[in-house]
């Protein structure tokens, strides 16, 4: 199993579906409505409306110039398309010291993530710093704290109701002491047409910005990838109010598709940079879009 | 920008093009049926939900009920309103009873739906109707959930029961038996979050159901998940034979097309929706209601019963007559504020009135203290300036910047709004009547 192994085997039952899809749709032959499928199929991967009109359109047109011959030429083509979509946002590099924000509505499993990149920055031999800067939710401050255990690395937190903006800035204040490596932002799921949730993350982006000013900061949207088509909602709020660096997408390892993230990248530019694939520590890679693309065709 | 319109805008879109023919003839059926189908896939409402819906709404269509009406784009989206009504269940499904108490309530769903939230909600509504709920942690797996659990109780003013990380079945047995003991009903079983596919974890929840045999087992569903939701929902549905659905997180902008999936394929009913963070955030599913909403035709329903704690019957026509004469004033403007504020707030409101889904209202333009300032400054303008706006120049504007504490720029943004929402209201009364100024 390579480096992206688990990417694949995550997204196997997605593969096996579209790939059983399209060989019955060769069988009836390119006809009236063999457009209109293909769209449907790249719709029932969460592919957004527009973006699979788009792909299927660019197929159409390749299509005029040069005879659909058989299968494999228009998975190859599929693959191409959706690759290139993937690749026109660029990953940023990781530059120390660094604070990462991860953002993101309820229930995307933005703590967990925590864990797992806290863990991922740590075999780096990058010294990490977790802030619980989610004084919101019911205990999720002992929640970040079992995973900060787990991954052994510090944990900045306050009581429960207090100021998210106030933990963000002891946590960079004694990571800028300490010459920590990596601070790492928890923040309390918002959903993103709440306008006061928006200003308040707001107001901790600022913290960072203005009391940590020589650290890279990078701010993450974390998306559950059995999200529909409101995943892109979200990423355009979010990005409004906070300017995204990028994306992690979650819970990779049920059978949703997360092929919302296609059009993300086409037409918000928001690349995605890592992927969630359970629950364990260690369940957490990089994106790569052409494993993915592998993966989803 | 039509990628973010709501299902409701864009059929609103299509309807509007559909009132400037006269007749419906089939092509035409065919064209907007084409629009709908896109509008439902945006939706998140599943492909093959949304085929066989296609199908059925076109074949009543091109019928014979639409050849006899008189108003056929009228007739279209009475139908398709029926459909979605009949394809989300025909009405409000309730929690079930038991025979010998307590009854108890079992919460499925995959990670993050929003379980342990809602077991809270569910609490406070039960202990409202007079009930005593017994909370009961079986959520061993992620981390400080029972933790959550137990503060999430503590608001609800609801007793949790806990074993820490014993076996969840043993767990779930006990706290039956404490709660016939100690006479607590309903008894509300947290699970954790796990995928429909993790079979060993599915095996668990069959597990907890041959012990405490629930009275009910509701599947809860983030109400902005995607194609996958019909996979979700029909596995949870055949391995444990869920009695319910509820859906969370309706408060975002979610266009909640799930809700059709679900009830397509699992045929169980959609018993709650969540729609808000606090306790007290959860509310009856009303399909009917839903479907007028999706439809754009506004939830007049929800509308009318909060419009008449609010507003009333007088203040209403009153209201009404203005609108008509268009002898609005920035006194009306700022009744209409304060009612809306009793409303619980504009943005709410607007979303379910019909036809001012495609109005952009953010909630930030609207909070307390903006109100406040529009009151203030309403209330330093001599009566003739609140009748006739337009005589406000700038010496005046002047005056009443500094008889309100703000800025002559705020007075010109008000005045703006001002224009804006008559002009708006024009809109609208062309239309229809205002549902709450019968």
């Amino acid at each position: 199993m390579g480096l992206f192994g688990k990417i694949i085997g995550a997204l196997k039952k997605t593969k096996d579906n579209i790939s059983s899809k399209l060989a019955a749709l060769f069988q009836k032959g390119i006809g009236e409505d063999f457009y209109d499928e293909l769209e449907e199929i790249l719709i029932s991967a969460d592919i957004s409306v527009i973006t699979a009109e788009e792909i299927v359109d660019q197929i159409r047109a390749e299509a005029k110039k040069e005879k659909l011959k058989d299968k494999a030429y228009v998975v190859d083509l599929l693959k191409d398309v959706i690759e290139d979509t993937l690749c026109e946002a660029e990953v940023p590099e990781i530059e120390y010291p660094a604070v990462i924000m991860l953002v993101g509505v309820n229930g995307v499993g933005k703590t967990t993530t925590i864990g797992k990149l806290a863990n991922y920055f740590v075999k780096q031999k990058k010294s990490v710093t977790v802030a619980a800067a989610d004084t919101f939710r019911a205990a999720a401050a002992d929640q970040l704290s079992v995973w900060a255990e787990r991954a052994k690395v510090r944990i900045v937190k306050h009581e429960e109701g207090s100021d998210p903006s106030a933990v963000v800035y002891d946590a960079v204040s004694s990571a800028k002491a300490k010459g920590t490596d990596v601070v790492i932002v928890d923040t309390a799921g918002r959903l993103h047409v709440k306008a006061n949730l928006m200003e308040e993350l707001k107001k901790m982006d600022r913290v960072v910005r203005r009391d940590y000013p020589e650290a890279h900061f990078y701010k993450f949207l974390v998306l559950d990838a059995t999200t529909g088509q409101n995943a892109l909602s979200q990423a355009k709020l979010f990005d409004e109010a906070v300017e995204l660096d990028g994306i992690v997408l979650t819970k990779l390892d049920g059978t949703a598709k997360g092929g919302f993230v296609v059009s993300l990248c086409g037409e918000l530019r928001i690349p995605v940079v890592f992927v969630g694939t359970g629950e364990k520590l260690d369940d957490l890679q990089l994106f790569d879009a052409e494993e993915f693309t592998e993966g989803i065709i | 920008m039509a990628l973010f319109s709501s299902l409701s805008e864009r059929l609103n879109h299509i309807f509007s093009k559909l009132t400037k023919h006269g007749r419906l003839t089939e092509l035409e059926i065919k064209g907007a049926m084409r629009e709908v189908r896109i509008a439902l896939l945006e939706a998140d409402v599943n492909i093959f939900v949304a085929k066989k819906f296609i199908a059925d709404v076109s074949e009543k269509a091109v019928g014979q009920e639409i050849l006899k009406s008189l108003n056929p784009a009228q007739q279209v989206i009475k139908i398709v309103n029926e459909e979605l009504i009949a394809l989300m269940g025909s009405s409000n499904a309730k929690l079930e009873t038991a025979d010998k108490p307590p009854a108890v309530i079992m919460m499925c769903g995959l990670q993050g739906a929003g379980k342990t939230t809602l077991c809270g909600k569910l609490a406070v509504l039960l202990k409202k109707q007079g009930k005593k709920p017994l909370l009961v942690a079986c959520d061993i797996y992620r981390p400080a959930a029972i933790e959550q659990l137990k503060v999430v109780g503590g608001k609800a003013g609801a007793e949790v029961f806990e074993r820490g990380t014993q076996n969840p079945v043993k767990t779930a047995k006990q706290a039956v038996e404490y709660a016939r003991s100690m006479g607590f009903d309903p008894v509300i079983i947290d699970t954790a979050g796990r995928l429909h596919i993790d079979d060993a974890l599915m095996q668990e929840l069959e597990n907890v159901k041959a012990e405490v045999h629930p009275n009910d087992i509701l599947l809860t569903v983030d109400s902005m998940t995607g194609q996958d939701a019909v996979n979700v929902a029909e596995t949870f549905n055949k391995r444990l034979d869920v009695t319910g659905v509820i859906l969370t997180k309706l408060d975002g902008d979610t266009r909640g097309g799930a809700c059709l999936s679900i009830k397509a394929v699992t045929g169980k009913p959609i018993k709650f929706i969540g729609v808000g963070e606090k306790l007290t955030d959860l509310e009856p599913f009303y399909p009917d209601r839903m479907a007028s909403r999706i439809l754009g035709m506004g939830d007049v329903l929800s509308l009318i019963e909060k419009a008449q704690e609010a507003v009333t019957e007088e203040q209403a026509k009153r209201m009404e007559k203005k609108l008509r004469d268009a002898s609005f004033t920035l006194e009306d403007y700022l009744e209409q504020f304060e009612s809306l504020k009793k409303m619980g707030g504009i943005a709410s409101v607007m979303g379910m009135m019909p036809g001012m889904s495609k109005f952009k209202i953010k909630e930030s333009d609207f909070d307390e203290k903006k109100v406040e300032r529009i009151k203030a400054i309403i209330l330093s303008m001599t009566p003739r300036e609140r009748e006739k706006p337009e005589i406000i120049n700038s010496s005046r504007k002047k005056r009443i910047a500094a008889g309100s504490g703000t800025s002559v720029q705020d007075i010109n943004q008000l005045l703006k709004q001002f224009d804006q929402t008559k002009l708006m209201m024009k809109q609208v009364k062309s239309g229809r009547k205002l549902p709450f100024m019968r």
